[in-house]
């Protein structure tokens, strides 16, 4: 009997736990509702229009509690866990989607990867600046050989030279890498190990040989600055080596099943975006004499985008609740590795049929690049390609699901 | 079958579990084998409901006290999932017997008339189907229905057709809706309970389905059956609120029907891939039969985690609610998303399983014929569809 497909009566409780938020979560949720509706949603325009992001934004945020979800509290954060953390995520992303992506890279991606991976100083010196904002954070991993292929086709070096590592290469698509103050860096210290010579460092980006090459012009997400990253000989102490050396796949793999569960959560607050606004549109928009919410061809659409969002939000939950407490290099493997894969898998094609639906329902109106919804829609196509594409994750799903 | 040890704890409930992995087996060793002989003659074997009864398999959501199981509704949909796993046709006149007449009649009926049929429908002595569609009646079931009930002294006398009746033809106690004040339109329905045996009562004729063969379905003609008052179920005049409830919980539980017949789809699509070899290698080495297979796993999770999500809000549902609000919204949304889902990974699994997958006599072939009505049964995904953006438009 072949039994790959998941236990049967798996993650009840997974499901009811997270529709059941604790008080702690339901407060941190309103906060973070009303302060992203205030704050975060106004800013939309400006940000698109001109791929700008608010010189203090950083610290704003961390003045109003959002960054930092997952530090402990000694440490200037919030103390929750990652399942609250993409709760927060979800939120900020339904109502700015571009501050949802760099706020993900920066409290995901590098902070929360340095909590699970630094050591005690590296915490001490680094994370209360990430949690106040004073300190943006990224990570950067693909290059511009190193897509899908991140690992095998790495080509940035590191080089041990007595108390110091000097790295080459460059870094592209790298979200708040214009902007960052630490960048969290995978670089190859044993290149004939292959991906099991790659280890991670914390560089600062006012080390010598550092280097902004360029800021990208992005078609969607405007306003989170993209950029490609070039390391010249840029030396950094061997203190800021995270982990053991040569033990960076670990680290990357386990960081890469909470990005994934993270990036379902971008995809599903971004959908729910896109529903409210086909929904508000649909009673508005009056042709032939009525609402066109009248007509089943509607009904039909917007009860297909209600679908998807529940869908991939009840699917992408159950992920995030296997991901609490996920051990220190666990995941990058198992059925953590095949939950988290066909998590964002579905949310980022659920996200897409959604706001297409909506952009549709919108009429002429939504071909305009200054609504929002526009805005979404050209916000889409990254989820499909960011934090491994689609193909990818149907080779993770389908390895596990052949294994043995 | 077993939980893999990395899990977090709290992912996993182990009693629903241990209760899953048991009646996997138990149905395993009792069904699964008699599959492709039900598939070709559409019997049901005489046995499987005095097997299903004695193993504790009937009156899952009933007390102990009127000879259920006391299990909770999320139990029973684990149990009906492993059921459809192994046998589609046994799980669906199964979840019609226990979900939509069993359970119908425990939330609904009176002391007497629960004291009266439920231990019988518990240990497999009783067979139930519940009778709503109509030759006319269809999407628009309650405003459409033309079945009567006209009251005659202390009974009532039904004169009318339904039509699609899942164990129709072999139901000893049909819970029948019927229009007690026509001029009312589906404020005038009320629930019946029917004792087959009654004069008046005739199946007209068992229909030759091309899935979920086995599983007996039939057209049920009602010719000045007389029923006796008391056999009422929930209010007179008050059988929208026991349809539109009892829908709810039918939709969701029938998307665990949906869930072990997709998941049952995938297991054998991935045991193929493994071993069919083409151009000199297993076509599971094939990116394109990998991306099936994980676009099949993805629909199926998505969807059991939608269901597991709806039922536990469905979960201590009171007689009489649902029909209406974000639970009315949430199940019709998991049952679109299962059938969708199984239609989807059915359809793959036979282009996995190739030119064999074509052939009626195989399982793959026999479970892909079986999907299809999932779309349509329990209200279409049109219905399903209108009910959703009727809610979202609220207001």
């Amino acid at each position: 009997m072949n039994d790959q497909t998941s236990p049967s009566s798996s993650d009840i409780a997974a499901i009811k736990a997270n529709y059941a938020l604790s008080d702690d979560q339901r407060a941190i949720l309103d906060h973070v509702e009303r302060v992203a509706r205030e704050v975060l949603h106004p800013l939309q325009a400006e940000m698109d229009a001109t791929e700008y992001w608010p010189a203090d934004l950083f610290a704003k945020m961390g003045e109003l509690g959002l960054l930092g979800i997952t530090a402990p509290v000694e440490l200037g954060g919030s103390g929750m866990d990652e399942f609250t953390q993409a709760l927060v995520t979800e939120v900020i992303t339904k109502w700015n989607p571009a501050v949802g992506l760099s706020h993900g890279a920066h409290d995901n991606l590098c902070l929360n990867n340095l909590l699970r991976n630094g050591t005690g100083a590296q915490k001490a010196k680094y994370v209360p600046g990430l949690c106040a904002g004073t300190i943006v954070g990224a990570l950067g991993l693909t290059e511009p050989g190193a897509g899908s292929d991140a690992l095998g086709g790495m080509a940035t070096t590191a080089v041990r030279e007595g108390g110091e590592y000097v790295l080459n290469g460059t870094k592209l698509f790298i979200t708040n890498g214009p902007i960052a103050d630490l960048v969290l860096v995978y670089a190859k210290t044993d290149k004939s190990k292959g991906t099991k010579g790659i280890s991670a460092f914390l560089v600062e980006t006012n080390t010598p040989g550092f280097k902004v090459a360029q800021k990208l012009d992005k078609m969607g997400f405007r306003g989170s600055p993209t950029g490609e990253l070039v390391f010249e000989d840029c030396r950094i102490p061997a203190e800021n080596l995270v982990g053991e050396e040569n033990t960076g796949v670990s680290i990357v793999m386990s960081g890469l099943d909470l990005e994934r569960a993270m990036v379902a959560s971008m995809c599903v607050g971004m959908a729910e975006r896109a529903l409210e606004l086909a929904l508000e549109y649909a009673q508005l928009r009056e042709q032939f004499g009525k609402p066109i919410s009248r007509f089943q061809m509607m009904q039909s659409k917007l009860a297909e985008i209600y679908v998807d969002v529940e869908s991939a939000r009840a699917m992408s939950y159950r992920a995030l609740a296997a991901c609490v407490g996920l051990p220190k290099g666990g995941g990058g493997r198992g059925e953590i590795h095949k939950l988290t894969a066909a998590s964002v898998h579905y949310a980022a094609e659920a996200f897409n049929r959604a706001v297409t639906s909506a952009c549709h329902i919108h009429g002429g109106s939504g071909y305009m690049q200054d609504t929002e919804i526009n805005r979404l829609y050209r916000a889409n196509k990254l989820l499909e390609i960011g934090a491994g594409t689609s193909e990818v994750r149907k080779i993770i799903i389908a390895e596990e699901l052949l294994r043995g | 079958m077993s939980v893999s040890n990395n899990k977090p704890s709290h992912f996993v409930m182990p009693e629903q579990e241990a209760l899953a992995d048991q009646a996997y087996r138990f149905f395993h060793s009792e069904f699964f084998e008699m599959n492709a002989e039900m598939d070709d003659t559409d019997e049901l074997p005489a046995s499987v409901f005095p097997t299903l009864g004695k193993m504790g398999y009937l009156g899952l959501n009933v007390p102990t006290e009127y000879g259920g199981a006391g299990l909770d509704f999320t139990s029973a949909c684990v149990i009906t999932e492993e059921l459809s796993r192994v046998s589609a046709a046994i799980g669906l006149t199964h979840v019609a017997h226990d979900n939509l007449c069993v359970n119908n009649i425990y939330r609904n009926a009176s002391e007497e008339m629960r004291k009266k049929y439920l231990p019988g429908l518990c240990d497999g002595t009783l067979i139930g189907a519940l009778g709503l569609t109509e030759p006319g009646a269809g999407s628009d079931a309650l405003g459409s229905m033309k079945t009567t009930a006209r009251k005659d002294g202390d009974d009532y006398i039904l004169n009318g057709t339904k039509i699609f009746i899942t164990n129709g033809p072999i139901a000893d106690i049909v819970l029948v809706y019927a229009k007690t004040a026509p001029e009312k339109g589906a404020k005038g329905i009320t629930a019946f309970i029917v004792e087959t045996t009654t004069p008046g009562f005739k199946v007209a004729q068992k229909l030759n389905k091309m899935g979920f063969r086995g599983s007996p379905t039939g057209e049920l003609v009602f010719d000045e059956c007389c029923v006796p008052a008391k056999n009422i179920v929930g209010k007179l005049d008050g059988g929208v609120a026991v349809t539109m409830s009892g829908l709810d919980l039918e939709r969701a539980i029938v998307c665990f029907n949906a869930m072990g017949i997709a998941r049952r789809a995938l297991d054998i699509s991935i045991e193929y891939a493994k071993t069919r070899q083409q151009f000199g290698k297993p076509i599971a080495n094939f990116q394109m039969v990998q991306a099936m297979l994980a676009d099949m796993y993805t629909e199926i999770e998505v969807a059991r985690s939608l269901a597991f999500r709806t039922v536990a809000m469905c979960e201590g549902l009171e007689e009489g609610e649902g029909g209406h609000g974000e639970v009315h919204k949430l199940t019709a949304a998991a049952i679109f998303k299962a059938a969708a889902a199984t239609s989807f990974v059915l359809d793959k699994a036979v282009q996995i399983h190739g030119g064999s997958g074509y052939m009626r006599d195989t399982e793959v072939n026999r479970l892909y014929r079986t999907g299809r009505v999932l779309e349509v049964g329990a209200g279409t995904q049109e219905v399903r569809k209108l009910i959703i953006s009727g809610e979202l438009l609220k207001n």
